[in-house]
């Protein structure tokens, strides 16, 4: 078991409390999280990522139960271990696209993979020292994906990875996500509402309301 | 990629507001360096100058004329005293050495000051080459003299009219280059000096029939067989040994131009000044005394400049904390982006005081360079005076506390924008969209 959530809930100031359904997950699987707009599928991802702990319940990945970490010790165990690919790529613009990816490594304190090789193997080997400002947004998401996989992390999570994208497009990204997460033997976990990434990881749950 | 390589890529990102906060210090800090530079350095010569000498006494005109005259050799001498009124003072109880000046001349703009040994006593001066004079006309040149015009141990030049260049040359009698004494700092590098009678025959109108004799040769080697009858009482005195201590024996009713006294004991630090003031046609006027006064008159200039070095340091200091806090907003996304890839709050707090004390730093490197340039180009542009004899490549303690001073005011300035950076919700921030 790489990534087990048990029993977790979460409440926003002012809210319900949001009971969110257990995920289980091996090496190289990959689950849809479904939900309305509102549904808190957006609350698990943080949850599940690190940026918001859970009030109930527990998160372990590979064996950490980092939902109990802290501070300085969550952020490292999160840039180590979990890449984060968010719905805007939010890149740093004052840096290259080399520069983008080296931030993980610096932050995440991991040698991680070899950097040229990742930027070859997303096609960005012609923009690895350009400003990401010259990018597309194409290209800007895969630098994301890219700043995401830079640490060889066990766990990949995407917030709504396709919502700006075309039919092709949409399949390409989820293709390299799931490509990527299998070679590195990571979990995947996808927040979305796009139905049509159904066809390609038919392993969801849906996240409801209470 | 590290934190101090990441802060400085964003500095450069935003060239132009980067550029005009690190200018605004810059000119500030560059101010106050010029004014260190300078008060200090004057400060320094000015008590330097002065060692030694406890009261100028002189013609009766404005006091501060007579020390700047007399001790600095900037300002114009305020007139001439009967040396038979001079030498009554020597015969003072309250008087311990006494050194007569005799001003008048030029060469170049540099001044040719009569006087006798005990002035080169008095500055410990040191010979790079040559020796002191010996009889009139002979002079012993300071080093920035030297240095600057260029002449040498055994040269000639004649000397002009007055205190300041451009007036009438003696052409009748040529100095001659006796010695050239060492670097001292000291007003002394500035002035070409010889003795009093030098001064005194320059100015000997009678004397103008002994030029034949004077110009056609260097004065030692004139024999007796060539020169008439007349002229040999001019060749007798232009030969004789002068005064090496106190005054020059004459019959002749002669003046100087000013003495520069030291006090037997402290008694005389209160009776000398009046009994001179007040029982002699000479007035006598204490260097201490005058240059403290000096310096309160100019204390307000240069506290009205260092007040306008504050202000522009505060001003840049509130730039660079708006430049932090407006790019912050932007940067939330950033922030929030690299503490999900793995940084520390810790790590944010370091990076925006980082960019706050690069920004400082480099302003306050070029504000020091720019102060010694300033200076540099004011020095180089007065090649003569007090002002050429400051050095610009100086470097001071008191810069470090300049430097340290500046990067205090980026980390004041970071304090707000950094606590915002470490207080950045990370969840709220990227998920929000």
């Amino acid at each position: 078991m790489l990534l087990e959530s048990k029993n977790v809930q979460y409440t926003h100031p002012g809210q319900k409390t949001l009971l969110f359904p257990d995920i289980k997950l091996y090496d190289g699987e990959a689950i849809l999280i479904l939900g309305k707009s509102g549904s808190g599928k957006t609350t698990l991802l943080n949850l599940l990522a690190g940026l918001l702990s859970p009030e109930k319940g527990t998160v372990s990945l590979a064996g950490t139960e980092f939902s109990k970490l802290k501070g300085q010790k969550l952020d490292l165990f999160r840039g180590k271990e979990i890449g984060i690919v968010f719905q805007k790529p939010h890149l740093i613009s004052a840096l290259t696209v080399m520069e983008n990816l080296e931030l993980a490594h610096f932050f995440g304190k991991k040698k991680g993979q070899n950097l040229d090789k990742l930027v070859a193997e997303l096609g960005l080997a012609p923009k690895a020292n350009s400003s990401v400002l010259t990018l597309s947004e194409g290209e800007a998401q895969r630098v994301s994906i890219a700043r995401a996989l830079a640490n060889e992390p066990k766990l990949i999570l995407a917030d709504e990875p396709t919502s700006s994208l075309d039919d092709e497009n949409a399949k390409n990204v989820i293709d390299l996500l799931k490509a990527q997460a299998e070679k590195i033997g990571a979990a995947l976990v996808i927040v979305t509402h796009d139905q049509r990434i159904k066809s390609q990881i038919p392993n969801f749950i849906e996240v409801e309301s209470l | 990629m590290n934190l101090i390589k990441l802060s400085w890529k964003y500095l450069i990102f935003r060239p132009l507001s980067t550029g005009l906060n690190v200018l605004l210090l810059a000119m500030g800090l560059a101010i106050i360096i010029v004014l260190l530079l300078v008060q200090n350095q004057f400060e320094k010569k000015m008590t330097q100058d002065a060692a030694g000498i406890d009261l100028v006494v002189g013609a009766k005109g404005s006091p501060l004329q007579l020390i700047l005259s007399g001790v600095y050799h900037i300002d114009f001498p305020t007139g001439n005293i009967p040396m038979e009124e001079a030498k009554k003072l020597t015969r003072n109880r309250l008087v311990k050495g006494m050194i007569p000046l005799a001003l008048g001349d030029n060469y170049q703009g540099y001044r040719i000051v009569g006087t006798n040994h005990d002035y080169l006593k008095l500055y410990e001066t040191e010979f790079e080459e040559g020796k002191e004079w010996e009889v009139p006309f002979e002079v012993v040149l300071g080093s920035e003299i030297a240095r600057k015009s260029g002449m040498k141990f055994g040269e000639t030049f004649e000397g002009s009219h007055g205190i300041s260049e451009g007036s009438h040359d003696h052409e009748d009698h040529p100095y001659r280059v006796v010695g050239v004494l060492k670097p001292t700092g000291g007003v002394v590098d500035r002035l070409i000096l010889t003795s009093i009678e030098s001064v005194w025959y320059t100015h000997d109108e009678a004397d103008s029939e002994s030029v034949a004799e004077v110009k056609s040769d260097s004065l030692s080697t004139i024999t007796m067989a060539e020169v008439s009858e007349e002229p040999k009482i001019h060749q007798d005195k232009f030969h004789s040994p002068v005064a090496k201590t106190g005054f020059p024996d004459t019959d002749l009713p002669r003046e100087v131009t000013s003495l520069l006294i030291q006090y037997r004991n402290p008694i005389a630090a209160i009776q000398l000044p009046r009994q001179i003031n007040s029982g002699t046609s000479m007035q006598a006027a204490s260097p201490s005394f005058e240059m403290s006064r000096l310096f309160e008159l100019l204390g307000v200039g240069v506290s009205l400049l260092q007040g306008l070095a504050f202000v522009l340091i505060a001003i840049s200091g509130l730039g660079i904390f708006i430049a932090l806090y407006n790019s912050l907003k932007e940067r939330k996304y950033d922030l929030a982006i690299l503490r999900a890839i793995g940084a520390s709050r810790i790590q944010l707090l370091f990076l925006v005081f980082l960019e706050g004390i690069m920004l400082t730093f480099l302003g306050a490197v070029l504000g020091i360079l720019l102060g010694h340039t300033f200076l540099w180009v004011v020095i180089s542009q007065n090649d003569q005076g007090v002002v050429s004899t400051l050095q610009a490549w100086i470097f001071l303690k008191e810069e470090l506390w300049v430097l340290g001073y500046a990067l205090g005011v980026g980390l004041l300035a970071s304090i707000i924008p950094a606590w915002s950076a470490y207080q950045t919700s990370i969840a709220k921030q990227l998920t929000k969209a």
